[in-house]
């Protein structure tokens, strides 16, 4: 076992020098063959920084989707429209892990903007699933769970708006939270869709997730939507009994689902009530309608978010966005356009109300819900390229979550019959990130599909 | 422009050109005929919402329960920036100015 197939607790009581010495032998191995990294931070500068690093999580490498900004280092967003630009100011959620000493080893690959399930729709080549190099790593936070997957990092910080942390997590066999709306500042985060967009950790267990949390949750006076509501000590409350815990479990779910990604779900489902919870049959009507609303007020948002790249302020031209982020931009700007607003944005706010109120039912006979991530294992690599729908059809139970507000955890649940990782999400109440963690840990202290990693 | 009402009518190219320029994107027209057939597959796909009753239902813009959040009206010089760092990242600036496009004609 090398120093990072270990938990972030564990990783802390090696020499940082040495930590970092075995991340950067990983990136040797790796990074070329799945081309994860956008921006890679020279050894010397992180040898440097974890040397004399101090706080709770000093000397612990991590990456970051490159949506967050960073005062001294680019940002593209996975576009060339920022190929150069240097924001003058730092995320929040960098500013805390800095501070807590953590060492950012990467900038990291993603679908443009946010723009896609793959991390196919990116400016600088796709990335590659360590599992299968011909196949999609997921996304679009696609780079960081490539980074964990191969161990050239300890932790990650992802950004979901429809499952862009979750799906990635589910296909390159990592643990990741989308969190609660509001839970995490999005300060400094490039957006996609304002309403929908949560920052929040990837790892390789719910354990590590907990404590990255713990370090990033919080109000922040530049975030108006980030949320009072108090920060647990998530990494202390792992081991509390989860015997009296309820999962939903909806039928409705399988129908039609891939053998590949029902079988797993089903036998964690039974793991479950080993640990000594209780199942309950829910029902979500509405799901069906999850993925059109999605592709409604998500392209909406990012129309008017994506106008300020206009050439005056930053940026280069707009020609240069890809032909799916231009697809996005028109759908949107159309469902907003005088004549259709109220059959397509304003119709979709309603639904919207209606999602929210369907998952408060199925939520008040359980505790958490037991649901796929995706639907499908990996795609070959230009398999979802330039087809909307199927593009579309990857985000079909994580996108719904998104529009709720709701924490979801994403945890690996098993293997397809090629050794393709499959992953599983519990879905909680709002602000619920500590129960769907304890949960998750607990799962993982019986099972060992998370502490499986692709051979090189 | 008049509603619709049947959605998953293709779109017409004048139709995309009037969203192109709303979006500010400058597309080719060679590729009206691929995102028309793009959009009437989306379009047609996402008219599934038609069918959902709506009568009386609330709106929902955001989740997070969160009304009027106000901030002390004070400067906050740890996040002020300088002319120069202001225009660091502007293709092109003149005096201490942002060099926008020309929106009035003579």
């Amino acid at each position: 076992m090398t120093i990072l197939d270990k938990s972030i607790t564990e990783i802390k009581k090696h020499p940082p020098q040495d930590v970092i010495e075995e991340c950067y032998e990983q990136i040797e191995k790796w990074a070329k063959k799945t081309n994860a990294f956008i921006t890679l931070i020279p050894k010397e500068v992180s040898a440097k920084k974890a040397k004399s690093a101090t706080g709770p999580l000093a000397g612990v490498p991590f990456v970051m989707k490159d949506s967050y900004l960073t005062s001294n280092i680019r940002t593209t967003a996975g576009s060339s429209i920022l190929a150069s630009y240097i924001s003058q100011y730092d995320a929040t959620v960098y500013k805390k892990l800095i501070s807590a000493g953590a060492i950012l080893i990467g900038k990291m690959n993603m679908d443009a903007w946010g723009h896609g399930a793959s991390t196919e729709n990116t400016d600088f080549g796709p990335a590659k699933n360590p599992w299968d190099l011909t196949r999609v790593s997921g996304g679009s936070s696609g780079g960081p769970a490539i980074a964990l997957a191969t161990r050239t990092a300890a932790f990650a910080i992802g950004e979901d708006t429809g499952g862009s942390i979750r799906n990635p997590s589910a296909w390159c066999n990592l643990t990741g939270l989308k969190v609660t709306y509001g839970r995490v500042s999005r300060y400094g985060c490039i957006a996609y869709a304002s309403s929908l967009d949560t920052v929040g950790p990837m790892a390789k267990t719910a354990e590590d997730c907990a404590l990255v949390l713990e370090h990033i949750a919080g109000k922040d006076q530049y975030d108006a939507t980030s949320s009072e509501a108090v920060v647990p000590q998530y990494s202390k409350e792992l081991n509390k009994p989860v015997r009296e815990v309820t999962l939903g479990w909806s039928d409705e779910l399988l129908v039609d689902l891939d053998s590949e990604i029902a079988k797993p779900l089903v036998a964690a489902r039974q793991k479950f009530v080993e640990l000594g919870m209780k199942i309950k049959k829910i029902s979500l009507p509405l799901l069906k309608y999850g993925v059109p609303l999605y592709y409604i007020l998500a392209p909406s948002e990012t129309s008017s978010n994506l106008a300020r790249y206009d050439n005056v302020r930053f940026g280069s031209t707009r020609d240069k966005f890809t032909p799916e982020s231009e697809r996005r931009i028109m759908i949107g700007t159309h469902a907003l356009s005088a004549g259709y607003y109220d059959a397509y944005y304003k119709r979709a706010q309603k639904i919207r109300t209606l999602f929210i109120n369907n998952y408060q039912k199925a939520l008040d006979q359980c505790d958490a819900i037991i649901m796929p991530v995706n639907p499908t294992i990996p795609p070959k690599i230009g398999e979802l390229l330039d087809k909307p729908i199927n593009n579309m059809i990857a985000d079909y139970f994580t996108g719904t979550i998104n529009l709720a507000g709701l924490p979801s955890l994403s945890l690996p649940c098993g293997f397809s019959k090629d050794n393709l990782p499959v992953g599983m999400q519990l879905v909680g109440q709002m602000f619920s990130e500590d129960l769907l963690l304890r949960i998750g840990h607990q799962y993982q202290q019986s099972t060992d599909w998370h502490r499986q990693k692709p051979k090189i | 422009m008049a509603k619709k009402t049947n959605h998953s009518e293709k779109l017409s190219k004048a139709e995309v050109s009037h969203i192109a320029k709303l979006a500010n994107l400058h597309i080719d027209p060679k590729r009206f005929d691929e995102l028309i057939n793009q959009f009437e597959e989306t379009v047609s796909f996402v008219d599934q919402l038609q069918e959902v009753d709506i009568s009386n239902v609330p709106s929902t813009s955001q989740v997070t329960g969160q009304v009027n959040v106000f901030r002390e009206d004070k400067i906050d010089l740890s996040r002020t920036l300088s002319q120069k760092e202001a225009l660091r990242n502007s293709p092109r600036s003149h005096n201490g100015y942002f060099v926008v496009p020309k929106i009035l004609d003579k």
